[in-house]
Order: C-alpha cells, then sequence, then structure tokens
C-alpha cells in the first residue's frame, strides 16, 4: 500500500478517536497525535518549514495549553462519568458511519486528471516569498499575535474586587 | 507538473474532507467548549492540509508555506483567547456547558 494512503488512513483514524473518546485529557492527546501525522505529510509534500512549524506550534504548544485548561476542571464521580460515557457514545456514534460512507461515495467520484496550471514561478524559496511578497502577512501576524497576548492578559487578570 | 499529481491530489483531499467532517461534527454535536474548540482545531488542519497540497500540485510550495504559516500563527492565537473566555467562563458559572451561557442571550 501506497505511505500516503497508509499516512491518510492513520490521520483520519486519530481524528475521529479524538473526537469519538469520551475523556477529555485524551482527546487533547488525539489532537497531537493527529497534528503529528499531519506533520509527516507536510514534509512528504515538500513543506518542511510549514511542517516544523505545526510540530512545534499545534502538537505542542496547543496540546499543552489544552492539557493545562484540562487539568483545571474538577474532577467527576466514577457514577457520572459512566452517564457521560454512555450519553457520548449516544451522540458520536453516527460519526464512524457518516465516515465510511462519505469515504466510499468520494472513491466513486473521480477528480478530474487534467490541471490547467499557470506557468511555474520564478522564485519558490519561502523565505523570499515570506519576506518579500508577502510581508503584509507578516505584519498581520504580529498584530493578531499582540492583539492576543493583550487579550489573554486582560482575560486571566485578577480583578480586586474580587 | 509530474503524472501522479491527480492522483496524489485525489487521495488527499478525500482525507482533508473525513478530516473535517469529523471536526464539524464535533463542533455541531458538543455543548462542551473545550470540546467545541478542539473540533476548530481539526477544521484547521483539514484546512492546513489542503493549503499545503494545494501549494504541492500547483508547484508553489513556497506561497503555500507562507500561508500555512500565516494560519498556523492565527489559529494559536485564537486557541489561546478562547481558552481565556473558557477560564473566564468557568469562573463564572463553575461549568464549561455552552448551553449555560444564558446570560450572553442576544
Amino acid at each position: 500500500m501506497d505511505i500516503n494512503i497508509i499516512l491518510l488512513i492513520v490521520l483520519v483514524i486519530s481524528a475521529i478517536w479524538t473526537v469519538m473518546t469520551p475523556r477529555l485529557p485524551r482527546a487533547a492527546v488525539g489532537l497531537g497525535i493527529t497534528s503529528a501525522v499531519l506533520t509527516i505529510i507536510m514534509f512528504k509534500l515538500s513543506s518542511p518549514l510549514a511542517a516544523v512549524f505545526e510540530l512545534s506550534i499545534c502538537a505542542g504548544l496547543i496540546s499543552a495549553i489544552f492539557i493545562s485548561i484540562i487539568s483545571l476542571m474538577p474532577r467527576i464521580t466514577a457514577q457520572d462519568r459512566d452517564i457521560r460515557q454512555k450519553e457520548h457514545f449516544h451522540k458520536y456514534g453516527l460519526l464512524p458511519v457518516i465516515i465510511v460512507a462519505v469515504a466510499i461515495a468520494l472513491s466513486q467520484f473521480h477528480l478530474p486528471t487534467n490541471f490547467n496550471l499557470p506557468a511555474q514561478p520564478v522564485e519558490n524559496d519561502v523565505r523570499i516569498i515570506l519576506w518579500n511578497l508577502r510581508h503584509l502577512d507578516l505584519l498581520g501576524q504580529i498584530v493578531i499575535l499582540l492583539a492576543g497576548a493583550f487579550g489573554v492578559a486582560i482575560l486571566f487578570k485578577e480583578r480586586k474586587n474580587e | 507538473m509530474s503524472s501522479d499529481m491527480p492522483q496524489v491530489f485525489g487521495i488527499f483531499s478525500v482525507g482533508i474532507v473525513l478530516v473535517f467532517i469529523a471536526g464539524l461534527y464535533c463542533l455541531i454535536a458538543t455543548s462542551n467548549l473545550i470540546r467545541a474548540l478542539i473540533g476548530l482545531e481539526l477544521l484547521t488542519k483539514a484546512v492546513t492540509l489542503f493549503i499545503i497540497l494545494t501549494g504541492y500540485v500547483t508547484g508553489r510550495v513556497a506561497l503555500a508555506q507562507a500561508l500555512a504559516i500565516t494560519l498556523i500563527v492565527i489559529e494559536v492565537v485564537v486557541i489561546a483567547v478562547a481558552v481565556g473566555v473558557i477560564v473566564c467562563v468557568f469562573r463564572h458559572n463553575k461549568s464549561v456547558d455552552g448551553k449555560l451561557l444564558r446570560n450572553i442571550k442576544g
């Protein structure tokens, strides 16, 4: 079997497991695994820089953020957990059926094999593209990072009257 | 474009649609705010992979990587702020159930 197909199957299974698992820490770990598999796929699709970003930020930082917020939540009793698990499987039991049905439907659908693509760009170095062509994106990223930092600082600020 | 590009595009686009459906289902079915964020993350992963795949197929890998990096940076800021909002909701309501957010009805 082609390595791409194996990677895609692992990606889809880890995504389904992330959604289906009733316990939130496992869902966070599943999300990290999905990110790690996505990183390998990105390397396969000749995008190493984006893959490194995906691995360090999505698989690392975001998983850590999720696990830290889950650790703030109170523990539930074993009885509550059993009830929630039953409700969870009742709610999400349809997902694998939908996924399999869509996969079968899409495998019957043939995408066009002729792409009318424009000419190859002269410059194909990500650093030059990022600094010279997409510098407004970098400015936007800095603004959004600052906005996010201020937003988080305001949200986590302890109020004096509390 | 090499001869296997349409095949690669076909295989990966099926996987992207499936991951997108998983994320969308999670977002629709849950009322837990943390789980909704996880669904949003899955949606973003499908979009990131689609951007990278499009760049690979069209031969514009550098441009696709630049866009994917921008997407990842915005994604992490969105998650950080959303987690802050969830912590505030938890402090007020002692729960992260979205159904309890009646006080922002508008």
